[in-house]
Formats: structure tokens, sequence, C-alpha cells
């Protein structure tokens, strides 16, 4: 690790002002950046905490939207979204370990973007809005693929909102040595629509399968999609899954949300 | 009633207080009075010419002391290999030099190139990021039946080729092993990958070279495990010290598995620049560092052939098998895939005839050697695969195949080279069968079926050769080194003893084991035992710790001295007592007089050796200390039965193991618990290597699996609560202890228990599937029901 100077701020504004500073970053949990700078591999002079942004934390319900602060933990949505936003909870409380989970942001991991990320499924299947210091950013315009969003320099995410489903559920079927999702599918029905969003599998990051989406829409059940097929096109291949076997899995994995949701 | 002391009580491992409440003092643990840090700049590239290395930048940089590279190392020797295997011609083995630092060419990645030394660990990797290297890349060579070809770029220019030995055995027995296959009623072939592994002990390698100029002494601290072969070999072969002069210390050592064995470029790097800068310098591998730079395990592809006749009966055993020795022989590399593994291909069997083929191998990737059952579990994982493959071919119940050609009475001398001397095998079968529920298998089918997964059981039988080894015999057969263990039992003269063995623990548990034996053989309590171990300076020669030898030769020559410590103390006691010594008997740390009431105390006679006021000293001398060295007259077997039950999601391919029943029979046990942790611990590695565990290089020599976010070690949540027996005894007929090692069984036994689940698992949901490569890992499986 190189050196780097740490600023700790109080309140997104001066958040945002210590994010003008030359190569300035900011620090959720750091989860991954604090691993990546050990390696040498990233090399910010600046890091800038959510840590101690009260304004960033905490998870809150108002009619159908849930609205959980950017610096808020895996560990504490898991706790806090379970009576309302159980899908959302399930999914919270198996990120990593107790360790991750105590650390890491969901602003960190939505802006990191990791094309294995839980919450980027759940956020595009719930539908709803990312907040930052500057604007509001619709869920569907956020991802732009892997390791990349619709985020500016020096942009902060403050607050994630959630469309809270009537319905919903996520299974990740782990890989192996790391057990980030090989493929997490989050299903979402809504009163209007079931969203699909699938993490883990696809060479551009998080995405929507919408042929599910239209054939849930009409028959929210497991065998709506037995019809189906995912093209392994521009599915991720590796040491631990062909793009072959991830097509397959995302069709496994959302029968088995379907038929878990709640 | 379980004892509750001595020999075959569970007493709770002493050493565990420490360890459980970081009091132990690892390698990393010690700092020296100024001591320097050592960063080494690594090879990026698999296989690459050095043209031109500029260091300048990093000399000038903040707190470096020197720079190294592999022209400082020009007058010093290599990292030599400690067994020579000889090729079917008769012909010596190719030997490349090793050099401390990369000389002229980097052959994998992770060679070191250049060694940063520096006021502290930040200021040498800053600085190794100012070293030029201008490496011009070549072709790298992977694959291993690609590399034997003659237009085969060679990793090695100054040998004839990529290929290390071309090894046959027995040799005499090819001939007659192919006549038979001409006549068998049926063959049943298989090919097989016992994939590479990395060896991932707890904790990473570290040393400190020390120098002292006041006495021209050097001392290396690391985490070895078996810190007088490092002595030997690093003083002897590498830097030209001499062992007086030269002292070797390994602490508490967070775990082996065979990695810790081998002496290693930055032990030797260490104690050399110690020496030239006159301060210590200190190394600690990173996890990254690890995985590029501890020898790696396995990495065999073999291709077996079984003959049979018509009522299953084996007439012939064939294999041949590439084994990858990496870019480097590291020291015990050429021993694994021959003597350790092609002395075990009878299994528990009765072939008459065994032919093996190895071809060693050359590649640009990190050496391989020893890990955990070294060469063993290769044996059993082919044997045992194709036993299971040909019982399905054949028709036969799988259990009852190896039932029929187990052997039964001993000593058995196999066609290949050895004579098991005990072994109840159909015992350990029965109870592996008891303890899994073998009958109620269909039952639990069924039930896994209405949760659509489907239920498959496997078995396998296994054997080891352990306790190396006679010292003539592994001369014969091309080991530059002994294979005796040491022990100096010393008596205080209070009565309290410390024995000093060249046995090294890394986890195995001997600070409680072994007071175990000494309290027995004494009559007093374990607490008044000390064990003392990992340091040249007080301990005598000793050749440390693997082949699950630590108790069966290690525990024999502390026998040994102490029966050495008795005869004398028994001399002393008859003196004190007026009696004739063969009169004295020693129970309960009571010396007595057969046929009196006389009798006098342990204590009293240690004291008396030490206060020798009232003593024979025209007999015997003063003190009461002794020393032994005990050489094996063959190695131990250790054999038993492995059940393993899983169940396979037909939609994703993932495997869970339900239930695994694993027994043993070690001969004599001294501490069960201890025991069982060690086949816990072995169960868990072998069903890693079966179900996670793979070291995966791309074609370019990268390795993809360099960190555990791809590399799949086994978590507790990935192992069934193991079923654990080692009630079947039948002990070794020629050490004091009857004992046979527990080590390494469970990385032995299970791998082929739980592919042979997998595929049973398979075949019963209507698969054809006869094999699939570990790690059966969910990908894997599913490609393979496709």
């Amino acid at each position: 690790m190189y050196d780097f100077e740490l600023v700790k701020p109080k309140s997104v504004d001066e958040a945002v002002s210590a994010l003008a500073a030359e190569d300035a970053q900011p620090l959720g949990g750091g989860q991954t950046l604090i691993p990546t700078m050990k390696q040498r591999l990233a090399a910010p002079a600046v890091l800038v905490s959510t840590h101690d942004i009260d304004g960033m934390k905490g998870v809150s319900t108002d009619g159908g939207v849930m609205t959980v602060g950017g610096a808020t933990t895996h560990g504490t949505v898991a706790k806090e979204a379970a009576s309302a936003f159980p899908g959302l909870a399930g999914l919270a409380a198996k990120i990593g370990d107790p360790a991750v989970r105590n650390r890491g942001t969901i602003g960190g991991s939505l802006a990191n973007n990791d094309p294995a990320a839980c919450y980027p499924a759940a956020l595009l299947a719930a539908g709803g809005t990312v907040v930052t210091n500057a604007r509001e950013i619709a869920a569907d315009d956020f991802f732009e693929g892997m390791f990349t969003t619709a985020l500016e320099e020096g942009e902060l995410i403050t607050v994630v909102k959630f469309n809270i489903p009537e319905k919903s559920n996520y299974q990740k079927f782990e890989q192996p040595a790391s057990r980030f999702p090989l493929v997490g599918v989050f299903v979402a029905k809504h009163s209007d629509e079931v969203r699909v969003g699938v993490t883990g599998a696809s060479e551009d990051g998080v995405f929507r399968w919408t042929e599910a989406e239209q054939a849930l829409s009409s028959n929210f059940s497991a065998e709506a999609i037995s019809g189906l097929t995912v093209s392994a096109d521009g599915m991720i291949g590796d040491l631990h899954g062909t793009p072959d076997y991830r097509a397959h899995l995302v069709k496994v994995m959302t029968g088995r949300a379907v038929s878990a949701a709640e | 009633m379980p004892k509750d002391h001595g020999i075959g009580a569970s007493s709770k491992r002493r050493e565990d207080v420490r360890f459980l409440t970081g009091k132990g003092r690892y390698t990393d643990d010690i700092n020296i009075r100024g001591q320097a840090y050592v960063h080494f700049l690594r090879s990026d590239v698999a296989h690459g010419k050095i043209n031109g290395l500029d260091t300048s930048a990093a000399e000038s940089a903040p707190g470096v002391l020197r720079v190294f590279t592999g022209a400082d190392f020009e007058g010093v020797g290599g990292l030599p290999c400690g067994w020579q295997v000889t090729d079917r011609e008769g012909n010596p083995m190719q030997e490349p030099a090793h050099p401390v630092l990369a000389q002229g060419k980097v052959r994998h990645v992770g060679d070191p190139i250049a060694a940063v030394v520096a006021e502290t660990y930040e200021q040498a990797r800053d600085a190794a990021e100012q070293i030029t290297v201008d490496i011009e890349e070549l072709p790298a060579v992977m694959d291993m039946k690609a590399a034997l070809k003659p237009d085969a770029p060679k990793v090695h220019e100054d040998l004839t080729s990529n290929l290390c030995y071309d090894w046959g055995f027995v040799e005499e027995n090819r001939e007659a092993t192919n006549a038979a296959f001409e006549k068998a009623h049926h063959v049943t072939t298989l090919e097989l990958v016992n994939q590479r592994l990395v060896a991932n002990p707890m904790e990473p390698r570290v040393a400190i070279g020390d120098y002292a100029a006041h006495s021209d002494e050097s001392t290396l601290y690391t985490t070895s495990q078996n810190p007088h072969v490092i002595r030997l070999l690093m003083g002897a072969f590498v830097l030209g010290i001499p062992e007086h002069k030269l002292r070797v210390v390994a602490p508490d050592v967070g775990g082996g598995f065979g990695s810790k064995i081998f002496h290693y470029a930055e032990e030797a790097f260490c104690t050399f620049a110690a020496k030239a800068l006159k301060r210590p310098v200190k190394w600690v591998s990173s996890r990254s560092e690890a995985f590029l730079s501890d020898a790696q395990g396995r990495d065999h592809v073999t291709r077996i052939e079984l003959a049979l006749d018509a009522e299953g009966h084996f007439q012939a055993l064939r294999t041949e098998t590439y084994a990858n020795m990496g870019a480097y022989l590291s020291t015990f590399s050429t021993s694994v895939p021959t003597w350790l593994h092609g002395t075990l291909m009878a299994g528990n069997y009765r072939t008459p005839l065994i032919y093996v083929n190895v071809k060693a191998v050359f590649t640009n990737t990190v050496p391989v050697d020893a890990y955990r059952g070294a060469g063993r579990p290769e044996a059993t994982f082919q044997l045992e695969r194709v036993i299971d493959k040909a019982a399905r071919e054949m028709g036969i119940d799988p259990v009852e195949l190896r039932r029929r050609n187990f052997v039964t009475e001993f000593p058995y001398a196999t066609p290949v080279a050895v004579e098991y001397d005990t072994g109840d095998y159909n015992a350990t079968l029965d109870r592996a069968l008891e303890m899994a529920d073998w009958d109620g298998f269909e039952a639990r089918a069924a039930e896994s079926a209405k949760k659509g997964l489907w239920r498959g059981r496997g078995i396998n039988s296994y054997i080891e050769a352990c306790g190396i080894a006679p010292s003539q015999l592994v001369g014969q057969l091309g080991a530059r080194a002994g294979l005796y263990e040491s022990a100096t039992v010393r008596v205080n003269a209070t009565g309290g003893l410390v024995v000093m063995t060249g046995s090294h623990s890394h986890g195995q548990g001997h600070e409680t084991a072994f007071p175990q034996v000494i309290a027995d053989m004494i009559g007093i309590d374990e607490s008044q035992v000390e064990i003392v171990h990992g340091d040249t300076a007080n301990t005598p020669m000793g050749m440390g710790t693997y082949g699950s030898r630590s108790i069966a030769v290690g525990g024999s020559a502390m026998v040994r001295a102490a029966e050495k410590v008795i005869a004398k103390a028994k001399k002393i006691a008859a003196h004190l007592m007026e009696a004739a010594p063969e009169d004295v008997e020693l129970k309960d740390g009571q010396f007595s007089v057969a046929g009196t009431d006389k009798s006098i105390a342990w204590g009293d006679v240690t004291l008396a050796a030490y206060v020798p006021h009232n003593y024979p000293l025209d007999e015997i001398e003063p003190g009461l200390e002794e020393t032994a060295f005990y050489d094996p007259s063959n190695f131990t077997y250790p054999a038993g039965a492995y059940v393993c039950e899983v169940e396979v999601d037909p939609e994703t391919g993932k495997v869970r193991v339900d239930r695994f029943a694993a027994a043993d029979d070690f001969g004599n046990v001294v501490n069960p618990m201890i025991v069982e942790g060690q086949v816990h611990g072995g169960l868990a590695q072998g069903i890693g290597q079966a179900l996670l565990e793979g070291c995966t290089y791309d074609e370019t020599g990268q390795l993809l699996s360099a960190s555990y976010m791809d590399y799949a070690m086994p978590r507790a949540d990935d192992l069934p609560s193991f079923q654990v027996d080692h009630s079947c005894q039948t002990p070794c007929t020629h050490n004091p202890l009857g004992v046979k090692g527990c080590g390494e069984a469970g990385a032995i036994g299970s791998p082929p228990a739980l592919v042979n689940a997998v595929v049973d698992a398979l075949q019963r949901g209507g698969k054809d599937v006869t094999h699939i490569d570990m790690p059966l890992s969910p990908a894997r499986v599913w490609a393979a029901m496709q």
C-alpha cells in the first residue's frame, strides 16, 4: 500500500469538497478498495471516508419506497429491511461474512459495480433511484457495464431508494472460492410488472432478463420460464464456469427465486 | 474405560493454550535489534531471458542498504535436490541448476530476480519498483506432453530436453505385465488427472538471517518442518557454512503439509545477506507470494489399466504417469512420483504383476514437491478409481470386488518392493460400512429424490507407507540423506525430564503425545516431561517431520533413549538398594527389588545421579542423560476404508457431502483425540482436493488461481460431521510402540471415496458418466452431465 491521506468528514458537503482534491476517492467500507490498495493496484492520494457521515446511514420506509443511506452497512440492511423488504434483507444477510457485512456499505457496492456484486441485481429488479450529492439517477440508467456507472468524478451516493415489491427473492449460486455470486438473480414482483436482475453472469455486468420478466408478468411461477433459454453469448467464462453454465444457471436461479419469493 | 494418562489417553494438547491465546512464538514474532527487511522482485512472466537489469535507482532509494541480483550469487551453490532418481536405462535424472536469484533466465512467474534490503519493508518494496528488468519473453512450456516433443522450447537450455527422467518400476516386470494384459479376461482403462494443489498453511513462510561477527556464526530462523535438514542442505550445498557455524531455528510453525520441508531460496538469501550486510535480514511472505513461491503439490496425469480374470481377480496393473516437476527440482520433488508413488500401487490387493512408468517433466511453473500424502494419494486415487470402474464394467459390487482381492495374510511382499507387516483390511472396511449405515442407503436415496437430488455412495480402501524410512533402503533408491530420527532424554536432578527430539511439531501435538509415552515408561505424571524441538543448537541431528513419521520414528528414538536412561537408573537404584541391577523393577515411579520390600523413588535415584555421594562411580558416570538414533527396519503401513455419501443437485451440478465415515488402522494409538484431529484435518484437505481446490495456469504461465478469490479452500460448511474410528488396530511389528502414523491418511483416502460417490450418483441419475477430474466443482459436474 502506498501512503495516502485519510479524510473523515462529518457531512456530505464536507465530503464533496474533500473529493475535489486531486486523486481523491470515496471510501465506503473499503472491502474492495483496501485490498486493491494493499496489492498496489490502486493508489489514491486521498481517501474520503463516509463512515462518520450520520446523514448517510440508516434504513427507512415511506409508502412503497425504502430509503437506505449510502453509508449503511450490509449488516444494518439485513436487520432493518427484514420486515418491509425481506428480499433485500436476505440478500444483504448473505454478502460475504460478518466482518464484511459490518464494514461494507451499499453505496460502496453500487458505486464499484463489480460484475459479481449482489446489490446491483436488487436495485435493477426493485427499480428505484440512486440519489447523489448532485442529482437523482434512475436504477435503469445507473449501471453502464462492468465496474462502470453513471457516477461522475467526485460524485457521492448519498441515498438509495428502492421500490418495495409485493414479493421478491434473491438466489445466489456461489462461486466456490470467493463465494461471490457465480450467478445471482433477484426477482421482484411489483403490482404492475415483474423485474428480474441478474448479476455475476454477464461480461456487461448486471442486467435485466426481459424475456423472463414478460413471461412472469403474466404468470408468476417457475413454470412460466421453463420454455425460455438464455443465450451464452456475452456471458462470463472463467475458472469457475463456462458461458454455457452461467446461462443455464440464470434460468435455474430465476426459477428458484420465483418459487421462494415472499 | 478410557485411560486418563499415558499411552492411550486423550490428554488435552498442552500447546493449544499458547496457540489459542495468541502466545505462540512464530518466526514472524522474532525481531532482532537492527534487523533490515528484504523484498524480492519476482518475475511476472513465466519464461524469459534477462537481457538487462538496472538496479541503480533502487540502490539510491531511501532506506536501501543493498540490492542483490543473481550476479551476487555466482560463487554460491544452487539449491540442491535431495533424491537422485535413475531412469529406465540406468542413467541419472537430468538435474538443472537452481540459483538463489535468477541468473540469465526466469523460469516461472514468481522466480526471484532481485532482492532489495532496506531499513523498512515498505522502503524495500518501494525501491523494488524502481528496478528495470529487460526480459525477452520466451514461449512458456506448460503442457507436459507437449513439453516432451522434440521441438518444444526448453525450460533449461543446458539439458537435453524437458524430461527429468523416464522411470520404470519394476522394470524387470514390464514384459510379464504386458503379457498378462494380453491374456486378461477384462481390462479396465482410466485416464485421469490428479490436479495441482497449493498447500496453504495458515502461517506463510518467514525467514530471518542473523550473523554474529564475534564468533563468525550464522543463524537462520525459519518456518521449517526439519531445521537440521535445512542446516545441512544450506550449509553444505549452498552457502558453504560448516554446521558448527550455522544454527537453524524453527520455532512454532503454523502448519506445513509438506510445503515447509524444502530448502527455499529465501532462506539461503537471508542467511547470505545477513553476513554480507552485518545486519539481521528478515523476509515475510505475503499470501500472494506464497502462491508463487511455495512448492506446490500433486500434478500428475495418469493412464491406468487393470487386468482382471472372469471372477474379478486382479491379474496385472499398468500405469503411465506424467509428473510435473515445475521449473526447478525442489528438495524431494523427484522421490514423490517414484518411490513414494510406485511402491504403493499394490494398494490393499494381491495384484501379482505391476508396472509403473513415470515421466517427470520440467515446465514453466512453480516447483512441485511433497504435499500431505506425497505420491501415496496419487497412487490411491488412480487405483481406487480404476477398481470402481472395473466393478461397474464387470457388474460386480465394488465392495465385493475389493474384498475378493484383499491381502489377508501377513507379512505380504508386494511386487513393488515393499513388505506389509500387518493389517486387516476387511476389518476396517466392515467398520466403515457399519458407521456409514451402508445398508440404509436406499432409504436415504429415496428421501434425496423427493428433494430433487441424486444420492450416491463411494468407498475407498487405502494403504500408505509411512514412518519413512529405512536409511539403507532409501539410500539404494537414490535418497541423498538418511532417514533415521534422534532423541536425547535428559533427566534433571529432581526427576523431571526434557526430551530433545529431531522431530518437529508444526501442529501435530508432539509436546503432548511424546510425554505420554515417557510418562508410561517411568510411571510419572506427563507434566514432568517437557519436549524441546526445532533448534539445531539444542537438539541432536534429526530428519524432521513429514511422511507421518514423528511418533513411528521420532517416538521410537525417544523410547530407545528412555530405555537407556532407565537401564542406567536401575543401576543407580540397585546400588542404593544394595541389590543386583537385573532384580530392579521400575513401576509407577518407584524402583523396587523383586521379592523384597525394598523400594526407592524415581526422584531419589535421579538426585543421586547428580549428587553422587553414594554412587558407583567406578562403574558408571554421574548424570542421567542419553541419546538414541533410531533407524526403522521397514516402513509402517497404516490402512483403512472410507465411505462417502453425497447428494448431487442435477440442475446445478453442486455436490454436497452428506456423510463421511473413516475407519483407520493406525496400529497402537498414543493419543486418540490427537489422532482424531489429524484424521479430521486430513479429510478436510482430501475433500478440499476432491471438491474445491485446483491450481490453474493459463497457457502463458500466468497463475489464474493466485488468491483465495479463485483458489477454493474447504470451509467448515463444505464438510459433514465426520464419523471417525481407529479401533481396528494391528500394531506395527517392527517399532517399539507398535504405531503406524496417522498424519496423512485422511488426505490420501478421501478423494477417491468422494469421486466414486459422485460418479455413483450420476449413474443412478441415469447419466453415463464414468469419471470426472477433480475438483468436482459444480461447473464440472454439470458439464459432465450434459
